[in-house]
């Protein structure tokens, strides 16, 4: 899992870290020059993964290249359908009904706190606790098994088409997300108290891979990691999508910069889906689950780009479109791919053992960034 | 800002730029040539320092290439899009790695995938592709019977 490969001319030791490797949390190949135990460069190499989504959108028509993107970031699955659904909207000039954009509003929130579970457990068995990885599964499987019921699949949903989302609402829906609000909020005390308030993990997270304002927005840095260094950069705030405008929510952001403030950012932002959830899963709106659009979907010539809050941060949708059935070319600006950039910046000058902490925070998901 | 202010201010900070309307942004021409220097332009701009480049990526024409930057300022939140004609026989253009650095990674993917040249760059080679990869998948010439799969 790491082995050394090398060494350079002035004595300093090349190692690899993966691409098989636990807290990569997927085939990131990362070749780091250290010096003792100080990292002097990390270099990512990519594409253990990449299948080329963009190539293979370019002969799928615009009902079906939707499916390709629930396989790049596999934790917010819902969120990516979301923006491409949104793009080939866009282009159609379609009015998708209340009901609909209702429910996909709830289905990202709970995608966003599946995501951030799955994320802080894994995080906290990075830094070596077992723990709080089942903790979080506890909650994170309720939310899987409402998608299951709804959409029929776990992780990759596909659940949100062009003019709406595939199929209504199961009846079960609303009790089993309120069940959940129950639970999420008699248990969330919790992570507080195992992890949060934890010295030991204080200790490895606060003053660690540090990103600084200027660098975050150079770097093209987005999401939670972005908002850890004081970036205002949330899609839904400044640049509202759906019904993000009427509902009330706040920004996260925290200005240290450091490890723990990107956890901070997380784990505060669970909070804030919940609250979103809160005022929707009374006020869904009776009526139409889909807009009427025709059988083949052709947008007109022009380019048309959406982007939306993922669980990691700002995905850009760009299609370009000659006014036929498929796109002529595609572009997902994936949150992960440039959030990946900034890691050799903040671990730089910072011992190995901290690589880790930085990397998990970072939360990336490499189906994302190798596409 | 509407478009029709932006481009009034940025007419007169490149005068050489054509603009193109009718999009959601303000779409901005630029020779290859002056890129380099219209990109610096853009990021110390006073009115809207474009400092967030938040897209880049290139569109194959079968005649020639459009390099796309799609620029944001995260002041006022007013979005551009830049785009540069190259020729498709020898692609070749600056790179802007130093002014936004979040574009090593960016040019390095259209290499790998388009075969453009970013001159000047710190480190350009292959990203997702292997080194001894042939050719440049995402051209619209570009032919792989074993890898490609059409519908």
């Amino acid at each position: 899992m790491v082995e050394e490969i090398g060494k350079t001319a002035e004595g300093d030791l090349i190692i690899n870290v993966g691409p098989q490797h636990p807290a990569t949390h997927g085939v990131l190949h990362l070749v780091i020059t250290l010096n003792g135990e100080t990292i002097k460069k990390v270099e990512p190499h990519l594409g253990y993964i990449h299948r080329s989504i963009e190539k293979m959108c370019e002969s799928l028509t615009y009902r079906q290249f939707i499916y390709t993107t629930s396989r790049m970031d596999y934790l917010s699955a819902h969120i990516n359908n979301h923006a491409c659904a949104l793009t080939v909207e866009k282009g159609l000039g379609v009015e998708i009904p209340a009901r609909a954009q209702v429910i996909r509003v709830l289905m990202d929130e709970l995608t966003r706190i599946a995501s951030h579970e799955l994320w802080w457990g894994a995080m906290a068995m990075d830094l070596g606790a077992f723990t709080p990885f089942f903790y979080a599964f506890r909650e994170r499987e309720t939310i899987n098994d409402i998608m299951e019921e709804t959409c029929g699949a776990r992780l990759t949903m596909n659940y949100m088409v062009p003019g709406g989302v595939m199929i209504d609402l199961h009846p079960n829906f609303q009790t089993r997300v309120k069940n959940f609000l129950k639970l999420y909020k008699q248990k969330i005390h919790e992570y507080d108290e195992v992890v949060t308030g934890n010295i030991i993990f204080q200790n490895r997270m606060k003053g660690v891979g540090y990103l600084s304002k200027e660098a975050a927005i150079s770097y093209g840095v987005t999401g939670p990691a972005a908002r850890g260094s004081g970036v205002s950069c949330d899609v839904r705030k400044l640049y509202p999508y759906e019904i993000y405008n009427q509902l009330d929510f706040q920004e996260v952001l925290e200005t240290e910069g450091d490890s723990f403030a990107r956890y901070m950012v997380r784990l505060r932002e669970m909070n804030e889906s919940i609250k979103i959830i809160e005022q929707l899963i009374d006020n869904i709106p009776e009526g139409d689950f889909q807009a009427k659009t025709k059988a083949v979907l052709k947008l007109p010539k022009g380019e048309f780009y959406q982007r939306v809050e993922t669980a990691r941060g700002e995905l850009g949708v760009y299609i370009v479109s000659e006014g036929g059935t498929t796109p002529y070319r595609i572009k997902f600006r994936s949150p992960g791919f440039s959030n990946l950039s900034c890691l050799d910046h903040i671990t730089r000058g910072g011992k190995i053992g901290d690589l880790i902490a930085s990397m998990g925070t970072l939360d990336l998901v490499i189906p994302d960034i190798d596409r | 800002m509407s478009n029709e202010d932006i481009k009034t201010i940025i007419s007169e900070l490149l005068p050489n730029a054509s603009f193109e309307e009718g999009g959601e942004w303000l779409n901005i021409g630029i020779e290859a040539a002056d890129w380099k220097d219209a990109a610096q332009k853009l990021r110390n701009c006073e009115t809207f320092p474009f400092n967030f480049l938040f897209c880049l990526t290139c569109v194959d024409w079968k005649t020639h290439f459009t390099m796309v930057y799609h620029l944001r300022s995260t002041t006022t939140l007013d979005n551009i899009v830049v785009k540069v004609k190259l020729d498709r026989e020898k692609p070749e253009i600056l790179t802007v790695s130093d002014i936004w650095r979040g574009a090593e990674l960016f040019e390095r993917e259209v290499y790998d995938l388009f075969g453009v040249i970013f001159l000047e760059h710190p480190d350009l080679r292959r990203l997702l592709l292997t080194d001894d990869w042939v050719g440049y998948p995402l051209r619209k010439d570009y032919e792989d019977p074993i890898n490609m799969i059409k519908l």
